[in-house]
């Protein structure tokens, strides 16, 4: 296990910052939460994320890693305990990278589109992308998975931290929009994977409660409908 | 400009590949829909029958199958973390940016023109002394990011300014790159890409 101190720039209802608190449990790695304050951005995060100005970032013996994927293949890089967060094989790293990119830029924007959408017909968009996504994914769990427990096999791995650091916004997303979309008849394979993921131990102290989320999406809609204040 | 990094990897890396163009104005193959059925779109790397799709992605795949040749990532996980974060910020920014000065014109192009030159200036930034950003030799970022500079004269042209009056560091790091064979092979004529845009623009009615 490597040395150094650690600490974690985050927000905890930010599912690409508990993306990389599963995995750094997953290690057993120690870290500071170090938590930003929601509406204004610290001096050390400005500091040690310029570029993009945005948590996650995690900070190892003083050097800032930024980018929750970028973040997950140094912690598997440096802490070479099992369990092994990306694959062996070059194949399987591909797939794995793959989906991980397909579920940051595709899904998730439209989970959180389904959220913000102004209007009916953007929300149905919205929410049959979604399920579109959903009916991939269960596809890509089939052939990845192998029968076994999790995308990474028997335990947690890249792609099911990639992807599982969001059930919780899709279970407040449901609550929200009063849809629902991860069911067990449409998704059954990503229904009972989404039910080990939550309940892994290396998750569920750290997954966000619905509620709070539910929350803290009712006041994204207010700020979003409100009118813009004058800069 | 996608397919070019990955070329440029088999390129440095020694690796005999067949190449297989696709018209990128008219319809997609059925090689190409079969092979990205999520994304239908280039590049995508076939290997033993197997796809592997999303230039980055298969960037990595090659350096990590032919890897007694060439690394294209550092070997420290701290300064592959560094690549990884800078490749990601030139899919992030470049292609958008870039894409704002030939799509749109007025007031918009102006501030298009204006947000390229500030994401050149952070790139300028990171690259400092060194003559590639993987430091003596070409390595991850270098191989992501060259590829635009075969669409500069494009840019220029639409946006009607020059970039290496704006970037000379820039410009002088994309011309050392284009030394190398791997790079000078896999980047197509400046000017054909600006017909190519030309015949794009005329499609989808921006002229």
């Amino acid at each position: 296990m490597a040395r150094g101190d650690l600490k974690l720039i985050g927000l905890r209802p930010s599912p690409f910052v508990n993306r990389v608190q599963y995995a750094l449990n997953l290690k057993s790695a120690e870290y500071e939460f170090i938590e930003e304050k929601f509406g204004s951005k610290s001096e050390l995060l400005l500091r040690s994320n310029p570029i993009h100005k945005k948590v996650p970032v995690l900070i190892h013996s003083e050097k800032p890693l930024c980018e929750s994927l970028v973040i997950l293949e140094y912690i598997d890089e440096v802490w070479t305990s099992s369990p092994s967060i990306l694959p062996s094989d070059p194949r399987d790293r591909a797939v794995a990278r793959f989906w991980a990119a397909y579920i940051d830029d595709k899904w998730y924007p439209l989970l959180k589109e389904i959220r913000m959408a102004q209007g009916e017909e953007a929300k149905l968009a919205a929410v049959q992308g979604v399920e579109e996504g959903l009916g991939l994914l269960e596809e890509a769990f089939e052939n990845i998975s192998k029968g076994r427990s999790f995308f990474g096999g028997d335990s947690i791995g890249y792609l099911d931290l990639a992807f599982g650091c969001f059930l919780g916004w899709l279970r407040a997303v449901e609550e929200v929009a009063d849809i629902k979309l991860l069911v067990g008849e449409k998704t059954p394979q990503l229904a009972g994977w989404a039910e080990r993921f939550c309940s892994h131990d290396a998750v569920k102290g750290v997954m966000p409660k619905t509620e709070m989320l539910v929350e803290i999406a009712k006041i994204l809609q207010a700020m979003a409908k409100a009118p813009s204040p004058p800069s | 400009m996608f397919g070019m990094r990955v070329q440029i990897a088999l390129a440095e890396k020694g690796v005999k590949y067949e190449y297989r163009e696709e018209d990128l104005l008219t319809k997609k193959s059925d090689l190409l829909l079969k092979m990205n059925p999520v994304h239908k779109k280039i590049p995508v790397l076939i290997h033993n029958g197997k796809p592997v799709c999303e230039s980055l992605i298969a960037v990595q795949y090659v350096e990590e199958v032919w890897k007694e040749k060439y690394p294209i990532l550092p070997s420290d996980p701290y300064q592959r973390a560094q690549a990884r974060f800078w490749a990601d910020y030139v899919d992030k920014k470049i292609y958008d940016a870039g894409r704002k000065i030939w799509a749109t014109k007025g007031e918009e192009q102006q501030a298009a023109k204006k947000e390229f030159i500030e994401c050149l200036r952070v790139l300028e930034g990171e690259l400092g002394d060194k003559p590639y950003f993987g430091g003596d030799k070409l390595g991850y970022v270098d191989i992501a990011l060259v590829p635009f500079y075969s669409w500069f004269y494009a840019y220029e042209t639409c946006g009607k300014f020059s970039i290496e009056a704006e970037c000379p560091k820039f410009v002088a790091w994309a011309k050392r790159c284009m030394q190398r064979e791997s790079v000078g092979k896999s980047l197509p004529d400046p000017h054909r890409v600006y017909e190519f845009l030309l015949q794009l623009k005329k499609r989808h009615g921006l002229d």
